[in-house]
């Protein structure tokens, strides 16, 4: 797929997303892994930081789903992810006390990482998993590990799923507030 | 948990769409709302009134500060995304002082030197001082708390320029009450507490609207 018609893609499918197509939001998370995943792999490598290219993924990846009303939908899509994926990876090091002075690539400009199944799984996701309420550890485990839908997940806590979305919508924030306070030393 | 977890988490959210626009729009004008109760309840509009607008200096006082206030509201919204820099959106905020340079220019060359101080030092530096950050709180807290929705290339800069914006509201009230409208006076003391309250949204903003 070209840069170009991989952008246009990824713009089209935003835009869906955004109205509240969830197909379109899954399929665009789906395709921009990839991408995330080589950048954040070669920063890591030059740092000797390897194992923290997966939270990288993941700590972008909850970024763009909590700021993507930042986006600003009459333009392409391509810089604002990259904006976004440059001020994450540089705060990471920063975090871990590193400065980037080296340029990070464009997202468009990737060649995406074939590895699928990385081989070291993400770890500071499960101390904050830890740290949040039962039930909402519960939702959040029953909709990631068990792929079970808001409607399945509220029935089978007997909650609404009113309820669920909140906690769900409150899990997330509350990572994403972990990971920008997380100091680096686990 | 694996990222193909994380996603199906994401997708499951349909969290409401932020509209940015509209939330910094409310924060105006609820933080208007704010410094005029304030400035109505407590300061009040001078009470020469309707002398005052018959002259040009009163009245070149709102062009300035209204300038200021429009240019850099006008600023906020594409500071507050990732991938807009400040450059052709910080250009407009040289609007409001070029006013004010062109204005006391006009004012050395009209007045004879020996009135110069006189009219710099006026008679309410001090309430200038203290009136415009404190009418300016209401309106920094609101475009602030607006901000986090947002997610700004410069935090600290974006902050700095909603400082801006609430200084230039807050100023264009108390314009109203201050019968020094000399543009000497204007360009002494209004910069001096325009700038405590931009360092404060800057100060403010460079940890508040980190993202």
């Amino acid at each position: 797929m070209t840069t170009l018609s991989r952008e246009a893609d990824w713009t089209a499918w935003m835009r869906a997303a955004l109205a509240g197509d969830t197909g379109s939001y899954r399929k665009f998370l789906h395709s921009v892994v990839p991408y995330l995943r080589a950048i954040a792999r070669s920063r890591c490598r030059r740092f000797g930081l390897e194992s923290e290219a997966e939270d990288i993924v993941q700590e972008v990846l909850l970024t763009i789903h909590l700021k993507r009303g930042t986006w600003d939908q009459s333009k392409e899509i391509g810089p604002w992810l990259t904006a976004i994926t440059r001020n994450k990876i540089i705060d990471t090091f920063r975090r871990r006390g590193r400065r980037v002075n080296l340029p990070i690539e464009d997202v468009m400009d990737t060649l995406p990482s074939d590895d699928q199944q990385p081989d070291i799984l993400p770890h500071d996701i499960e101390l904050f998993l830890e740290q949040l309420t039962p039930t909402q550890r519960e939702i959040i485990r029953s909709i990631s590990l068990n792929g079970a839908s808001i409607r399945e997940t509220s029935e089978q806590l007997k909650m609404t799923e009113g309820a669920v979305r909140v906690a769900l919508h409150r899990g997330l924030k509350k990572l994403s507030a972990f990971y920008r306070s997380s100091s680096g030393e686990n | 948990m694996k990222t193909e977890e994380l996603i199906e988490l994401l997708a499951q959210d349909p969290s409401p769409r932020l509209r940015l626009r509209s939330t910094i729009a409310g924060a105006v004008g609820g933080g208007t709302l704010v410094a005029a109760t304030i400035f109505f309840a407590k300061i009040g509009i001078r009470p020469d009134i309707s002398e005052a607008v018959q002259s040009i200096r009163f009245l070149f006082k709102f062009v300035v500060t209204l300038s200021l206030a429009i240019t850099a509201i006008s600023a906020i919204l594409g500071l507050s995304r990732p991938d807009v820099h400040f450059g052709a959106k910080g250009r407009i905020l040289l609007v409001a002082p070029a006013l004010l340079a062109c204005a006391t220019a006009v004012e050395l060359a009209v007045l004879p030197r020996d009135q110069w101080m006189h009219n710099l030092i006026g008679h309410n530096a001090r309430f200038c001082l203290t009136l415009i950050p404190l009418l300016s709180i209401g309106p920094l807290g609101c475009l602030l708390v607006a901000l986090r929705l947002g997610a700004p290339s410069n935090p600290g800069f974006a902050g700095a320029v909603a400082g801006l914006a609430a200084s230039g509201i807050a100023a264009t009230f108390y314009a109203a009450n201050c019968n020094d409208d000399s543009p000497l006076f204007v360009a002494t003391w209004y910069p001096i507490a325009i700038l405590l309250v931009t360092a404060t949204g800057y100060l403010i903003g460079r940890k508040l609207l980190r993202w």
